[in-house]
């Protein structure tokens, strides 16, 4: 379980990017987190595993607190949260098993990671993950050759590798065609119900948000203004989270007139 | 067909520098700097006048080139390829800390400017003047070449592979963080990947470098082929000299050709 309480993250003097949001999420459920760019959804995950501070608030996996932790307390509690990139962000110059493996970074020590002396059940959990999602049989492939859909899946497997406590999913389809990105937010829903997983997926797509996820989270401006299921979330609760926000939709429509609005996102 | 009656447009391309003062004042400084240089630097027109039939003397006393002391040649090509190839490795080994802590996005700011520091000073003094340096420190001979080389490469191949650690795909990092690695585990899978390709080139770039760079140690007693080329001139023995001269652009020309190679193969 996954508990957040007023969680704030400000840069500088500015305004609060997250302004003491509160959100729990149980096991084996899967999040939607949508919102317009800018409304902090990408700094919520991101305070979570710690890779941007939060400013105050606090943030519990299963009991532990995560807010305060440091150095080698902080690289534990990582290797519980997995995570999958926008840009998939794997290394592009490695194969895919050892981008695999690298999902245990945190467990093995930096002999056998500089050796890839990775032990015999990493090996064999990475075969079958892999297997899981049909990219076996480009093990020893470098991670560069793949395609987007691939990359992800390879993405997914390495934050799986981790035994995560929870999989935090940062956009993971906004780089992907259509059909591959279905395919990913349909293997990361099965996924979550087969390792009962609570899974937080920040996205822009509100039509796989609703298909893909049990509970939809909208975030406006840092604060949270919606939360309920899929059925709930309506053209009003569309209209809350992106209204007045220039779309890029709204854009293509109102193109043909040929004149900006003059309401400057 | 007729074009409606108006003048042809015409364009030019814009000046380089856009204010006329400035574009030609700048253009008469330069002429006033080279006018003065010239008429105030002792050149002593007489001394240079005497001077090319000498230089015509020693090209060609130089002809044909002479490689009957082919013995000396060798050894002495031999010992300025071991300098550069030992010295290569110990700089682009040692490179690898100091540009890890010279690159801003990895290091904290006290490390930081230590590596800074390092490289700065490795770069700010020409190969000949260290190896001065080091020829009195621990006497003639290669190992004094072999130092003077190692910090030449430190600084090179230092600067350069910071620069490249500044400029990578910071998402691979926050992959590897994200996971629970540490920072040398990071080092090793988010940073070192993304750099190998660069570093490969700039240790075969610095092996060029450094074979060029041992003929020239050589000349102040650092060991190698510039010592034998030293002593060549020294005994008026012009045709050994240019044989030596040739051998060294033959070197060169090759090491080109196959650090150009693996450079491509790299990829």
């Amino acid at each position: 379980m996954l508990e957040i309480a007023n969680l704030i993250k400000r840069y500088g003097q500015d305004e609060p990017v997250l302004k003491g949001l509160d959100l729990v999420v149980e096991d084996n459920s899967v999040v939607a987190i949508v919102g317009a760019s800018g409304a902090g959804k990408s700094t919520m995950l991101r305070c979570i595993n710690r890779l941007v501070e939060p400013s105050s608030g606090s943030i519990r996996l299963n009991g532990t607190e995560l807010v305060a932790l440091r150095g080698a307390a902080l690289r534990r509690a990582r290797r519980k949260i997995g995570m999958v990139f926008q840009g998939f962000n794997l290394i592009d110059r490695l194969t895919v098993m050892e981008n695999v493996l690298a999902g245990r970074l945190g467990y093995v020590s930096l002999f056998q990671a500089v050796t890839r002396r990775f032990p015999a059940e990493d090996i064999d959990r990475a075969f079958a993950l892999m297997e899981r999602v049909g990219i076996a049989h480009y093990a020893n492939k470098r991670a560069d050759e793949l395609s987007g859909g691939e990359r992800q899946r390879v993405g997914v497997v390495r934050a799986l590798m981790q035994e995560p406590e929870v999989l935090l999913a940062d956009e993971p389809t906004a780089s992907l065609d259509p059909r591959t990105s279905e395919q990913i937010m349909m293997l990361l829903q099965s996924l979550a119900s087969e390792l009962s997983l609570p899974v937080l997926i920040n996205i822009h797509n509100v039509a796989q948000a609703k298909a893909y996820t049990e509970r939809i989270v909208g975030l406006r401006h840092g604060t949270m203004i919606f939360d309920g299921v899929p059925a709930e979330f309506d053209k009003a609760a569309l209209e809350a989270i992106y209204g007045g926000i220039e779309a890029p939709d709204d854009e293509l429509t109102a193109a043909p007139a040929g004149i900006a609005s003059g309401e400057e996102s | 067909m007729t074009r409606p009656e108006r003048a042809a447009r015409t364009w030019r391309k814009p000046p380089f520098i856009a204010n006329p003062l400035l574009r030609y004042g700048l253009l008469m400084g330069l002429v006033a700097y080279l006018v003065w240089a010239f008429g105030s630097l002792p050149f002593n027109w007489e001394r240079i006048g005497e001077g090319l039939p000498r230089a015509g003397r020693i090209f060609g006393g130089g002809f044909p080139p002479s490689f009957e002391r082919y013995d000396l040649l060798l050894t002495g090509f031999k010992e300025s390829l071991q300098i550069a190839v030992l010295a290569t490795l110990l700089g682009v080994m040692l490179s690898v800390p100091f540009a890890v802590m010279a690159a801003r996005n990895i290091s904290p700011m006290p490390v930081y400017l230590l590596g800074r520091a390092v490289i700065i000073v490795s770069r700010s003094f020409h190969p000949v003047i260290v190896a001065i340096l080091f020829v009195a420190a621990v006497g003639f001979g290669p190992l004094a070449g072999v130092l003077t080389l190692t910090l030449y490469s430190i600084g090179f191949v230092g600067k350069l592979l910071a620069e490249e650690i500044e400029e990578i795909d910071w998402g691979q990092v926050e992959a590897i963080r994200a996971a629970g690695g540490g920072f040398l585990v990071t080092l090793v899978y988010a940073v070192f990947p993304q750099v190998l390709p660069r570093q490969v080139g700039l240790s075969m770039y610095q092996l060029d470098s450094n074979l060029r760079a041992s003929a020239v140690v050589g000349i102040v007693g650092a060991g190698g082929i510039g010592g034998t080329l030293m002593n060549a001139f020294g005994r008026y023995d012009y045709a050994f000299a240019f044989a030596i001269l040739l051998v060294i652009i033959a070197v060169i020309l090759v090491s080109e050709g196959v650090s150009g190679w693996v450079r491509k193969r790299i990829w």
